[in-house]
């Protein structure tokens, strides 16, 4: 009995020490995946194995975009992470994955020389609203009111119209790609003050459905009724808005690629873009179709006609 | 080479391929949040007293404007006054409770009182932090007024999640207690409150100072729960009541949305950095106190 006890132990130990060899050696096995994987591009086909890395916001979509994908090509694997979109840029500029998902353009965070090296895909558009509380009795502010808000000039919201309650700035984070929107399109760049800060939307628009007095933002597909939306400058956050280019607040999602698509990367994007997903999952989900759009925006915040 | 033997030369092998791995494990760990934790301060040229002791945290802002600022006080303030106050709840009456386990009421405490204890310390911490969110918040604001968010509902939060690691470890040291001591202090006359007073508390010395820097290096790694209830403000805390920001959930809301590299993600690894030293240090005080305690 002891005995088999000790051999039992002795295997538990070995396929420990297997399994932390084999941890070891991860480096050169990813590098020798990452080899066959070119080769599987350059034959072209959808088939191989890519990874899409970066923010959570997109992450629904691609996620759901990449099973239907690889149901109908059943030779394709696609790994869609999370991780934000600093870590979708970063891995993507560094070759560590073939699609780096970004709420923001990459010249927004990467250095010069990174960002020219990647290729922009815009799949689709959020559109983001300021939201209150619906206590605080206000549904429209003009853009200096809420610049005023968001800089703590006003304070009270008996000031822009409302009920007699203090103001509470809910932000997100300033490396959020919401907030850089937000900040760069709804408030002119102006420097919020400081505030309480919550990471993800669904915590945020808890803490301003409960909290007197609240404002923040979101994005148009958190809106549940919980929370006003604020109409600015009397024009409210609706999909017809934005895509005619009346209501500023939007941003484009980005999958970017590391020089042109190539293989199973092309064949992935493309699908991203065809009306498969643009006409119903991205809808579905809340976005609006990059194809809809009738205005377009470059990463400095020029918009030109389409 | 006989049986025997060759099993004894294989489990010799087996614990030091072990141990060696725990050992290069760490080394590793401790060498790459150190290499990154110090670029901050050799590659972007911040320097460290910028970063222990100013309140300016833009790193978003260009070079133009002042450049990156990556000033982090507001946030090591903010973790050594939540995991402080949380202790100052948590330890008398964590210890309190541990006496009145082992030396109040040894079967129905044994009984009832340590698995509850038990699986106070199994509630993941998102789920204190849930609590904490969906009762803690609003009741501090219809109590005190304010937001709710606060240095308050954070060392609260913590004081329950700490107590369990406090309890444990308060009770073993206090039943490893030569049960002599105890007995002598009741043969001189002494009643059940002053042998507990002053003979088996001051005995049990290190072992209850153990158990509270543990809790309080546990307090101050905290980030989940605690980032939920303390609202992230990035300032120094005017009061209990005013909403603050630690260490860990800076980190943590900034970590992925960051680029690797970059002044602002390399001051996270600072911020990396410094609990990690934190701990160091901790684990040097309880292995202080307990070579006091041996003496």
């Amino acid at each position: 009995m002891e005995r088999r006890f000790k051999v039992l132990g002795l295997l538990i130990g070995i396929a420990l020490l297997m399994s932390v060899v084999a941890g070891c050696g991860g480096n050169s096995a990813n590098q020798q995946s990452e080899q066959s994987r070119g080769q599987e591009q350059q034959s072209g086909g959808s088939k191989g194995s890519i990874t899409a890395v970066g923010s959570s916001a997109l992450q629904p979509l691609v996620e759901e975009a990449a099973k239907q994908f690889m149901s109908s090509n059943p030779e394709a694997q696609i790994v869609v992470q999370g991780g934000g979109s600093g870590t979708g840029l970063s891995q993507v500029a560094s070759g560590a994955s073939n699609i780096g998902n970004s709420d923001v353009f990459a010249e927004e965070k990467l250095t010069p020389e990174e960002a020219s090296q990647l290729v922009d895909h815009k799949v689709c558009v959020v559109g983001m609203a300021a939201v209150v509380n619906p206590d605080v009795k206000v549904d429209n502010v003009t853009q200096q009111q809420l610049i005023d808000i968001f800089t703590g000039k006003i304070t009270n919201w008996k000031d822009v119209g409302g009920a007699d309650v203090k103001v509470q700035l809910v932000n997100r984070p300033s490396s959020s790609g919401t907030r850089a929107t937000f900040k760069a399109f709804a408030l002119k760049g102006a420097e919020e003050a400081k505030g309480i800060e919550q990471d993800s939307s669904g915590t945020v628009r808890k803490i301003i459905s409960e909290t007197p007095g609240a404002i923040g933002y979101l994005a148009l597909s958190y809106l549940d009724g919980s929370v006003t939306p604020l109409k600015l400058d009397g024009v409210e956050p609706t999909k017809e808005n934005i895509v005619t280019g009346k209501y500023p607040v939007w941003a484009y999602e980005h999958m970017y690629t590391k020089g042109d698509a190539t293989g199973l990367a092309k064949d992935f994007l493309d699908y991203m873009l065809s009306d498969n997903v643009q006409k119903s999952l991205v809808v579905d989900l809340g976005y609006i179709p990059s194809t809809d759009m009738q205005i377009e925006r470059d990463a400095k915040g020029n918009i030109t006609q389409k | 080479m006989n049986k025997k033997s060759f099993y004894d030369r294989a489990g010799l092998c087996l614990t030091m391929l072990c141990a060696a791995f725990v050992i290069v494990l760490t080394m590793s760990i401790i060498y790459y949040i150190g290499s990154k934790g110090l670029s901050t301060f050799t590659s972007h040229g911040v320097s460290l007293r910028e970063f222990l002791f100013s309140d300016q945290w833009r790193p978003d802002r260009p070079p133009g404007e002042g450049g990156p600022q990556v000033g982090s006080l507001a946030f090591i303030t903010g973790s050594i006054a939540v995991s402080l106050l949380s202790v100052g709840i948590s330890a008398p009456l964590g210890v309190i409770v541990a006496v009145f386990i082992v030396e109040i009421a040894p079967g129905w405490g044994q009984r009832v009182l340590q698995p509850a204890v038990e699986l106070l310390a199994g509630i993941p911490s998102v789920v204190y932090g849930y609590i904490g969110l969906s009762l803690l918040v609003p009741l501090i604001r219809s109590l005190f007024g304010g937001g709710g968010f606060s240095l308050m509902a954070g060392f609260l939060v913590l004081s329950v999640m700490i107590l369990p690691t406090i309890i444990s470890v308060s009770t073993d040291t206090l039943r490893a207690q030569p049960a002599e001591w105890k007995h002598a202090s009741y043969a001189l006359g002494a009643t059940r409150w002053q042998t507990i007073r002053m003979a088996m508390l001051p005995a049990a010395r290190s072992g209850l100072i153990t158990a509270v820097v543990l809790g309080m290096a546990r307090a101050f790694g905290e980030a989940l729960a605690v980032q939920m209830v303390i609202g992230n403000t990035r300032e120094i805390p005017a009061s209990v009541l005013s909403p603050m920001i630690t260490l860990t959930s800076a980190i943590t809301m900034d970590m992925g949305s960051t680029v690797q590299g970059g002044t602002w993600n390399n001051a996270l690894w600072s911020m990396g950095l410094l609990l990690l030293l934190m701990s160091l240090f901790f684990i040097l005080i309880i292995r202080f106190a307990v070579r006091r305690g041996a003496v």
